[in-house]
């Protein structure tokens, strides 16, 4: 049988009737790697061995896989996170070599449930872009069109679960770094509350930003992984203590609800016509679930953009100052002094856009302008939390498309940072009020690339926006394949 | 000279390692003189993807410290990132407390040798984690990332010291009241309790304060005082021969005794402190608070109060005894062991102290331990020895470390309080100074004096005062 596009389901349901065993999948998620992945560039490190050697524990635990609800699942991860014996690079020259001395909570909890890391997967720098363009490894291809950028920053998470390289991945998402890739890809992708998931061991970008989430073909998929991974850590002050429900069962139980979503049409304007038009046909498909559509009003989120390349790149202008060459991964080897160290192995070994966001975020903290842009940027954060607080009043979910555009090609959008930016327009605000997003692919535009809508909830709503989203995913049916996979299982 | 023409004004920042177990945003240990960076882990040497975590112990000390310096405790306050490049800050930024610390508004009182007390306010306390510690070497820079991460608190002072004795005088108080509360074990030598002084000079009367200049890490009380004594004086001078006083950083060379500069003000780092955003605000709950303040350890001024009622000593031994921890301790341990608080109190810091000043030693290095010292004064509370002798064995005791029994065996020195063999004695001196006893006799009654220190020299001072004393009076008498 062909391996690559089953889902969690399928692969646990193959495991139940002995109809293969992990080490069989994992081969064949390794051999799709090798053949495929060439094209795609998507994977930075895969460890056959190790990962065949995992594979092998589990063949001998198959009659306790009940036990274990992601028994056997080929997981992929982004580069940002740290996996102990792996590599983590996070896309960038100044940590190639490094070595994780330890394994992300996040990780760690999957693993201790059966999922099998199959390998690293790129990213943009330091988890910094939109297109997986800014990786120090090279960009990552779409496999919907090899022309075509992934999204990004998790495009390697994207591309490999795209293109049948893995069963789900794990990706980060700052600004949208999991949903907009997700849109792009034709995956299902969420970004969890902030808090829910630990963020101790992937790579710090924008701490009061940053979020951890999976990719999968399916929303209960994305369930069960998030039923695993969520939920506090006592390595992560920052990890809600709330309890975490069974996701997935409450999908099994195939109750049907009824939502509000809340639309702000103000928000929507100059998306693409391609775009527009599927989004209003998912819209009535909702309401043919008998959801309502109300008119919500987001007026701060205009300020949303200028608001997160404030508060972002300061966070990461301090979060980043440890990769200065002195304990750990690229250092130069042309400095006659600590001052030249610093500079040199930082000048050298980060790349292009990651330094622009370094020197915004040093400007924006610096004395005598903290207060008219950090601090400034941080009141109307609590003005756009404030705007989805409201909205809430009137509805269960903030939709939206994922991304103003489907894939654009690479190079198109590089020599402009703001048009790049623009890519993100939908999700950053999310990430600002800490809300929970999932994109789900809800249509194809001409060019036969996806299209994504997002459901925006309530802080720890995750519960409803899966029974929402796992509705909208029985009305509409199974999505495509990208055609590279056209005639492959 | 013209210097009683200027009015220094000083002000201290102290940092005070908290006594925790782990370190203040891991669990590693919070523990001195390891092997070079073996006290580390994945947090503290700043590997990507890790974060920190709130040491609740060191909470709970730096809320003792609050409550024993009087201080305000805010319910909520902030961790901030204090940005430079260093190679021993691991993570590029420290992690301290910045605009909103956790206790603010205190004061201790000192006091000054002239007797009188004086308020010192304290302007803030935060926390903050220490850096790791960078070797230079001939060959090198070695980094030991042992210390980066353990846990501080900086104690601000307002800038209420006029001279070198009051800042002084402020240092030993707060050292110890953070002994007495085990917050921090005062270390100066490990580093663990560091001091900075802002020190700036103006003429007397006027309100404008002086440009001011930092000293950095000095680490003995002595050569504060001396580096601000000094300080003082340069600053001075510069005035008064006409140069301006120049914003900047120095540290004291304490082989020279000056100081140096360090750096220029235009050097001064712009830190871009902002809200540590991988922590979440810090609650102290006024439940934590209260059960903090029921636990608090005994402070000096209440240990004075005590040894002023349970030993029955005056203010003034009262607080010299309670000075710090150690030499209350000590004392205590004296009294337990010879139920004699006077005394014990007047050996303590009459031969005791003023032997370990002149040796330039602390109590802590005593030579003579609490038993021996206690089994000493029982000897003089028997009358097996006098109080003369005593002192005697007392100095042979700090000499040597040797216990006054052995010292008493060794050189003869036991009481006699024999009265036969007294009698005898006196009866000698009586008989060898005729002359003496006749004037006794003809009414010059104060010569009993004489007969006295005769037959105590006779004996060496063992003879037993009182018993000699009633001696000669009765033979003089008969």
């Amino acid at each position: 049988m062909e391996f690559g596009t089953q889902t969690i389901q399928e692969l646990l349901a193959g495991y139940r009737a002995k109809n293969f065993k992990p080490t069989e999948v994992v081969e064949r998620y390794l051999k799709n790697i090798s053949e495929r992945d060439e094209k795609l560039n998507s994977f930075l490190q895969v460890r056959p061995e190790e990962t065949l050697k995992r594979a092998r524990t589990l063949d001998a635990q198959i009659d306790n896989m009940s036990t274990l609800p992601l028994f056997g699942i080929p997981l992929a991860v982004k580069d940002n996170f740290l996996v102990n014996g792996w590599q983590a690079t996070a896309g960038s020259k100044v940590l190639s070599g490094y070595i994780s001395p330890y394994t992300a909570t996040s990780v760690e909890r999957l693993e201790a449930m059966g999922a099998v890391v199959v390998g690293k997967v790129n990213c943009d720098e330091f988890a910094m872009g939109s297109s997986n363009e800014n990786s120090a490894f090279g960009p990552v291809r779409n496999p919907w069109d090899l022309e075509r950028v992934p999204g990004g920053s998790s495009g390697g998470s994207s591309a490999a679960v795209a293109a049948g390289l893995a069963t789900v991945s794990l990706g980060t998402d700052t600004g949208g770094s999991i949903r907009q890739p997700a849109s792009l890809c034709g995956l299902v992708g969420l970004k969890p509350t902030y808090g829910r998931v630990s963020r101790y061991g992937i790579v710090s970008y924008a701490s009061s930003l940053d979020q951890v989430g999976p990719f999968s073909r399916t929303v209960w998929d994305s369930a069960r992984v998030m039923e695993v991974m969520s939920g506090f850590d006592p390595r992560d002050a920052t990890s809600s203590k709330r309890s975490v429900p069974k996701f997935t069962e409450e999908l099994n139980t195939n109750s049907k609800r009824t939502f509000k979503l809340g639309v702000s049409r103000a928000w929507l304007e100059g998306v693409d016509s391609d775009v527009a038009k599927s989004f209003d046909s998912a819209l009535e498909v909702f309401k043919k679930m008998g959801c309502e559509i109300v008119e919500i009003d987001l007026p701060h989120t205009k300020y949303a953009l200028s608001t997160y390349y404030l508060i972002a790149p300061s966070e990461a202008s301090s979060n980043l100052a440890r990769y200065d060459g002195v304990h750990y991964g690229y250092r130069t080897q042309s400095a006659k002094s600590s001052e030249e160290l610093y500079s040199r192995s930082r000048g050298e070994g980060i790349g292009r856009e990651v330094k622009l966001r370094i020197m915004l975020g040093t400007y924006a903290l610096s004395a005598g302008y903290y207060d008219a842009f950090y601090l400034k940027a941080n009141q109307v954060r609590r003005k756009i939390q404030e705007d989805f607080e409201k909205a809430f009043t009137q509805c269960d979910f903030v939709v939206s498309p994922t991304s103003p555009s489907t894939a654009f090609k690479l190079g198109e959008k590089t020599d402009d940072p703001l048009k790049m930016y623009l890519s993100d327009i939908f999700t950053l605000p999310v990430n600002l009020a800490g809300l929970p997003g999932l994109s789900m692919p809800c249509g194809l535009d001409s060019r036969n690339l996806p299209i994504g809508f997002q459901l925006i909830g309530k802080p720890f709503g995750e519960a409803e926006l899966f029974l929402a989203s796992h509705q909208y995913e029985q009305a509409r049916g199974q999505f495509a394949l990208p055609s590279m996979l056209k005639g492959k299982g | 000279m013209s210097l009683e023409k200027y009015e220094s004004v000083i002000g201290l920042e102290v940092h005070a390692q908290l006594m925790t177990q782990s370190k203040m945003f891991c669990r590693c240990p919070n523990q001195f003189g390891s092997s070079p960076n073996t006290n580390v882990c994945p947090v503290c040497t700043g590997q990507p993807g890790s974060l920190p975590v709130i040491n609740k112990k060191a909470i709970e000390l730096g809320v003792r410290a609050a409550v024993a310096l009087s201080c305000e405790i805010h319910p909520e306050s902030v961790f901030a990132r204090k940005n430079y490049f260093y190679p021993d800050l691991p993570k590029g930024y420290q992690i301290s407390q910045y605009e909103r610390p956790y206790s603010t508004q205190g004061h201790i009182v000192v006091r000054l040798k002239s007797g009188d007390e004086k308020r010192i306010g304290i302007t803030r306390i935060h926390f903050e984690e220490d850096a790791g510690k960078s070797n230079h070497e001939s060959y090198g820079t070695l980094v030991n990332l042992n210390r980066a991460g353990v846990p501080l608190i900086e104690i601000v002072s307002e800038p209420d010291m006029r001279n070198a004795h009051e800042a002084g005088q402020y240092l030993r108080a707060l050292h110890s009241i953070l002994r007495y509360a085990d917050i921090c074990d005062g270390n100066m030598e490990e580093g663990n309790f560091r001091c900075d002084a802002n020190i700036s000079v103006r003429l007397r009367g006027t309100e404008k304060f002086g440009t001011k200049v930092e000293l950095k890490n000095i680490n003995s009380f002595k050569f504060v005082e001396k580096a601000i004594e000094y300080e003082i004086q340069r600053q001075v001078f510069a005035i008064e021969s006409g140069e301006k006083i120049i914003q900047q950083t120095r540290s004291w060379n304490s082989g020279k005794n000056v100081t140096e500069v360090m750096r220029e003000k235009e050097q001064a780092h712009d830190y871009r402190y902002f809200p540590e955003p991988d922590l979440p605000k810090l609650m102290i709950s006024s439940k934590w608070f209260e059960q903090i303040k029921k636990e608090m350890p005994e402070l000096p001024k209440e240990a004075c109060e005590r040894f002023k009622k349970a030993f029955e000593l005056s203010d003034y031994d009262a607080s010299v005894l309670t000075s710090s921890k150690e030499l209350a301790k000590y004392f205590e341990a004296v009294v337990a062991h010879c139920k004699n608080g006077k005394a014990s109190a007047n050996w303590v810091m009459n031969e005791l102290l003023g032997r370990l000043n002149a040796a330039g030693r602390e109590i802590g290095d005593t030579p003579v331990s609490e038993t021996q010292l206690a089994a000493l004064i029982k000897k003089i509370d028997s009358g097996e020895i006098s109080g003369k002798i005593a002192k005697t064995v007392f100095e042979e005791m700090f000499a040597t470390s040797k216990d006054a029994s052995s010292i008493i065996k060794d050189k003869g020195l036991v009481q006699i309080s024999d009265p036969a063999a007294l009698e005898s004695v006196v009866r000698k001196i009586i008989e060898g100074n005729p002359s003496q006893f006749a004037e006794y006799k003809a009414g010059k009654v104060k010569l009993l004096g004489f007969f006295v220190g005769q037959a105590m020299k006779e004996t060496k001072g063992q003879a037993n005062p009182a018993l000699l004393n009633e001696l000669v009076k009765k033979l003089l008498d008969s």
